[in-house]
């Protein structure tokens, strides 16, 4: 598999782009469909009562309709964000509506700053008890310790799917049904799973899922918020204004139905245009392809780097492409420098990833992240780079 | 910007050998700077006679540029006196350096900066 033709900004360029847990390049079909939307296509949705309206507002529902399929949603339960984060946030801060006597959130020590800081948040101003569920050694959460601190009195269960720093995937069918048992209600946030893992959220009988699109070949400024339809029906909406409506009066309002109750003001038209065609772009190549490369290439990865002296190597048994390592006592950024003079990109630091870098007693690593461009070149150049800054640093 | 710049033998050899570094057995200030975002840390002693410092030692751990940083700048303070090494800039940091220092690694370059202002802080 070789795709880098797709994507313009690393086609016939010798840059080996290796953070794409921190966004991915864009195909060309995605750039064009957005080129294309405000070329021809541009109006305001919902409104206008002409032609160029509803031909906007139709490709608008039509995105919807694409990235529900592609998670096996129904089209109303897909609510557009400004990303994973905005998703998470409207959750945390609408959810306790139906909290009732709960006072417990369940999140993990593996969170992105994203799915940690709004949890931590929202039960430090309502006197919430945060539970973080540990790492085991092996790098992944400690499920009997969930089992353990999973109760009745717990509200919500919050975790990734994939970690963003190490790259473990985690048994969300499994978190599901313990929160499930107990009658809490699940997020998982597949922001690093979505390009690499096929994701059903009936089957998995998920209650809300995010992610962002520029971390899946789509356009920047646009994510997705799952939510089960009776849920999304009974919490109350996170912005309010035009578009979110069904009629305002001088004394009182009344909402629109979800998915539109949660998306107040002017939407990202180009944007969910933008990333309705980064998923059919995956869906042509097939998420198995992609899979099957990039596991290809996860392999070839650790066994070159396994190689290299002193290097210490974070990386869990299950794994979506991505791998932490330091190679002491050089620092992460001095690595990510020199790399950077053998153009290969990379990330070096705690990946919004604090409590996790605490528990691994470390201020940060070098992480290395595929997508479905990578090639076994990139690679090469990833581990001559790193021996290059062994000899100019040792 | 290419790192060739940045990581050229002299700054390498501030690092590798870094000048000042170690705990002075006698010191009469102390103070430090960390960065939690890339885990760096330094620790600066001075030994002050007359309101001069006499002498200055570093400590901790970091990148090439923090460490080569705080070798430059516990030279330049050798013989000052607090009030003037108070007065040493961020621009005064990067010019020490010599080579040019790309935006994301500035603040690596102000660490031994702030370990610095903290350790006069305490004297006052």
């Amino acid at each position: 598999m070789n795709l880098k033709n797709d994507f313009p900004l690393i086609s016939g360029s010798n840059l080996s782009y290796l953070d794409n847990a921190a966004t991915t390049q864009k195909p060309a079909r995605v750039i064009d469909s957005m080129n294309k939307f405000y070329l021809i296509n541009n109006a305001n949705t919902h409104s206008g009562l002409y032609d160029l309206s509803e031909a906007a507002t139709k490709l608008y529902e039509e995105s919807r309709e694409a990235i529900a399929e592609f998670i096996n949603a129904d089209s109303d339960e897909i609510v557009f964000t400004r990303g994973a984060t905005e998703s998470i946030n409207v959750i945390s801060r609408t959810l306790p509506a139906l909290f009732g006597d709960k006072t417990h959130i369940i999140v993990s020590e593996m969170e992105h700053h994203s799915n940690f800081v709004p949890w931590q948040q929202l039960a430090k101003n309502n006197n919430y008890i945060l539970n973080v569920i540990k790492m085991n050694s092996k790098f992944e959460i400690d499920y009997e310790e969930l089992e353990r601190g999973i109760s009745k009195n717990t509200a919500v269960v919050a975790i990734s799917h994939v970690s963003n720093a190490l790259g473990t995937i985690h048994d969300i069918k499994r978190i599901i049904d313990i929160a499930h048992k107990h009658n809490a209600f699940v997020l998982i946030d597949a922001s690093q799973s979505i390009p690499h893992i096929p994701i059903d959220v009936k089957k998995l009988d998920c209650d809300f899922l995010v992610f962002s699109g520029h971390k899946m070949y789509g356009p920047l400024g646009i994510g997705v918020l799952y939510g089960k339809k009776e849920f999304l029906d009974k919490i109350p909406p996170f912005l309010y204004g035009g578009d979110m409506i069904e009629s305002v009066t001088v004394e009182r309002t009344t909402f629109a139905k979800y998915p539109k109750k949660f998306e107040a003001g002017t939407q990202n038209i180009a944007g969910a245009v933008g990333l309705a065609e980064a998923v059919r772009y995956i869906k042509d190549k097939t998420l198995e392809a992609i899979a099957e490369h990039e596991a290809n290439l996860l392999k070839y990865t650790l066994n070159k780097l396994s190689k290299i002296p002193g290097i210490v190597i974070y990386s869990p048994k299950h794994n979506a492409g991505i791998i932490s390592f330091n190679i002491p006592p050089i620092h992460p950024h001095d690595l990510a420098s020199i790399l950077n003079d053998y153009n290969v990109a990379i990330r070096a630091g705690h990946h919004c990833c604090m409590p996790l870098m605490n528990k691994l007693s470390l201020p940060g690593t070098v992480r290395i992240s595929l997508a479905c461009y990578n090639t076994y070149e990139d690679i090469d150049a990833l581990i001559n780079g790193l021996n290059k800054a062994l000899e100019i640093l040792k | 910007m290419s790192s060739k710049e940045m990581y050229r033998e002299y700054l390498l050899d501030l690092y590798k050998f870094p000048h000042n570094f170690g705990t002075l057995q006698k010191f009469t200030h102390e103070g430090h700077h960390s960065n939690n975002s890339c885990g760096d840390m330094l620790f600066f002693q001075f030994y002050v006679k007359d309101n001069k410092i006499e002498n200055v030692m570093f400590t901790g751990s970091g990148c090439v540029i923090s460490i080569a940083s705080a070798s430059l700048l516990t030279d330049a303070i050798k013989g000052k006196t607090l009030e003037e090494a108070d007065k040493i800039s961020a621009d005064d940091i990067l010019s020490m350096l010599t080579v040019p220092i790309s935006p994301a690694r500035i603040k690596c370059a102000l660490i031994s900066l702030d370990a610095l202002k903290s350790t006069v802080e305490k004297s006052k």
